[in-house]
């Protein structure tokens, strides 16, 4: 049993959340592989304890046609800025299949 | 203006035999695998499997000629060779869309592969695949949701959901097997599932387990913060019953429950999947007896059938074989039926063992399940093959984990986000995952141990149902 170790119960985010937070490189790499897929990315953010609901506050509007994916990361840090507090996540809306292609929080808030 | 009435037996090829024919669109056409009885030409034999699953009988009758048989009966309409194999040939049969109701699989399949399969001059015959118009394709429900509308009903996105069976299949108690649900999904999964063979047995009748995993399915939300299922089997001896379990499922708020729709059977298959999105629960298929039907190269319905019925007939998930694990499943194969549960256009492509361009129209895809034999060191390879739309299922590859279900579930989730987060990097996942995971694991002490425990577990058997081909 001295083997054995305890699981931590901790609050999770969805994709991406069980690794350790994603570099600002890694997260550029997210970004290009969004962009290259044709999505359009988009910044949300919300209160850490509403994190839970289906809607998040939008941080301006979806950026349509958006190529540069540090035009991006800017739009996170702005973000990030206005609400230090808030939990902010990064979506690719796939306008084809009327989805989001990929969703995953840039930052944990407290 | 008909022809004289003349009592006796035709050969089949002289009504049922057209090379000539082209097919209609709204045909519903299907390519049989025949092997002839000896003394049987191929054109008899097809001719002869085109009227016993349509409009013939193995004599004239009179009342043949009170109808227009020439526009309701199937026609042979082409004979092609089986690839490295002399014994069996092709037939592609083509039926008017008149000869079936509408959104009936169970009417397609009382034809297709009702009488014929018994039949005396054929040996062997397997039905290797259908197309089915688009004009019949509308007439069926189809899966209650679909992919996008779960996705966004469970929220998540941008990569596999991950599942867990859990076990043993059979004898645990409710409330036992509610704690098992409850680790699992604490520790990182999305869904966990009921067993096929779990229905409502003495040492855990069905009521007891669906107010236990509920309770699990609550307080995993509330302390992950993230949206959780288990498929709750409504699968039961009656539809009744079976409508019982899911109104009771939808009563507790429960996103989703399962059915199995072979042994369960195509009529109570299309209700439940009515009912679920009436009702606005999701719909797991499982596909208990599949192997019976599918296995045998020359016998049977090949799994592309099947899928491309429960499609038609209704689900949001559907077992598809994993290649890797410890299941039957050619890998070109296999990915041409999942592209069959999946996509909105599936063209011809003989090398998936696809034989006709299949149009689904504006019917939502389910999700492919991956399922069976399946542990982490698979991962890598399970992403790459099955994509984002699937869930990849470990049972005893989260449930074996040597520090329990939550260890065992979050070892599973580091590594399908790291495979995930590779991935749109642009790296080779399938070259490079014991790149991958090890350097995940270095943040991850269950993961690091479950790589340990299942370094050595391979399941390399040949396959038996392979795809047609020269020279194998």
């Amino acid at each position: 049993m001295a083997d054995v170790q305890d699981y931590k119960q901790a609050r999770r985010y969805e994709t991406f959340s069980y690794l350790p937070p994603l570099s600002a490189e890694q997260t550029r790499a997210q970004i290009q592989y969004m962009i290259a897929q044709g999505w359009n990315p988009a910044v949300e953010h919300v209160e850490p304890d509403r994190a839970f609901t289906y809607y998040w506050y939008m941080w301006k509007l979806p950026m349509f046609g958006e190529r540069n994916a540090d035009v991006v990361l800017a739009e996170v840090e702005a973000c990030r800025r206005e609400y230090p507090n808030h939990s902010i996540r990064l979506i690719g809306y796939d306008n084809y299949t009327q989805s989001q292609g990929l969703s995953f929080v840039v930052h944990r808030g407290s | 203006m008909a022809g004289k009435y003349e009592a006796g037996v035709k050969e089949y090829r002289q009504t049922y035999w057209a090379p000539d024919y082209v097919p209609l669109d709204s045909d519903i056409l299907a390519c049989f695998k025949i092997v002839p009885q000896p003394g049987v030409d191929r054109e008899e034999a097809a001719a002869a499997v085109a009227a016993e699953s349509s409009t013939g009988t193995w004599t004239t009758v009179w009342t043949d000629l009170l109808t227009d048989l020439d526009y309701y009966k199937g026609r042979a309409y082409r004979i092609e060779d089986v690839p490295g194999d002399d014994t069996a040939f092709y037939a592609f049969i083509a039926y008017p869309i008149d000869l079936f109701e509408e959104g009936s699989v169970v009417n397609v399949f009382t034809s297709l592969v009702g009488n014929v399969f018994g039949f005396k001059a054929v040996r062997a015959l397997r039905l290797e695949d259908v197309r089915f118009p688009l004009h019949f394709v509308m007439t069926c429900n189809g899966p209650p949701h679909g992919i996008q509308v779960e996705r966004d009903k469970m929220d998540k996105y941008g990569r596999p959901m991950l599942g867990c069976t859990i076990k043993p299949k059979l004898g645990l108690s409710a409330k036992n097997y509610g704690r098992a649900v409850y680790e699992g999904l604490r520790g990182g999964l999305d869904f966990t599932k009921d067993d096929e063979n779990v229905n409502s047995q003495p040492f855990m009748r069905w009521r007891d387990r669906f107010l236990f995993v509920a309770d699990a399915i609550h307080n995993a939300e509330a302390q992950t913060g993230e949206r959780k299922g288990h498929y709750l089997n409504v699968t039961a001896p009656s539809p009744e019953e079976m409508y019982e379990r899911a109104e009771f499922a939808k009563e507790l708020r429960m996103p989703i429950v399962m059915h199995d729709f072979l042994t369960g059977g195509f009529c109570a298959n299309t209700g439940l999947a009515r009912w679920c999105r009436k009702n606005g629960l999701l719909l797991h298929i499982h596909r208990a007896m599949h192997a019976v039907i599918d296995r045998n190269p020359h016998h049977g319905i090949h799994f592309r059938v099947l899928t491309k019925a429960l499609r038609l007939s209704g689900g949001d998930h559907l077992h598809t074989g994993t290649v890797v694990g410890k299941l039957e499943g050619d890998r070109a194969s296999t990915l041409g039926w999942i592209d069959l549960l999946r996509e909105s256009y599936v063209p011809e492509d003989r090398s998936r063992g696809i034989f006709f361009d299949q149009d689904w129209g504006s019917m939502p895809g389910a999700f492919a399940v991956a399922s069976g034999g399946i542990h982490v060191w698979h991962m890598p390879s399970l992403v790459k093959i099955f994509g984002d739309d699937s869930v990849l299922q470990f049972g005893g590859g989260t449930l074996g984990h040597p520090w329990g279900n939550a260890a065992g579930a979050a070892a599973n989730r580091v590594a399908l986000e790291a495979c995930v987060e590779a991935r749109n990097r642009g790296v080779e996942i399938e070259k490079e995952g014991k790149t991958i995971l090890t350097n995940a694991a270095r943040h991850s002490p269950e993961l690091k141990i479950a790589l340990e425990t299942w370094k050595e577990i391979k399941f390399e058997f040949d396959t038996v149902d392979k795809l047609d081909v020269q020279n194998r």
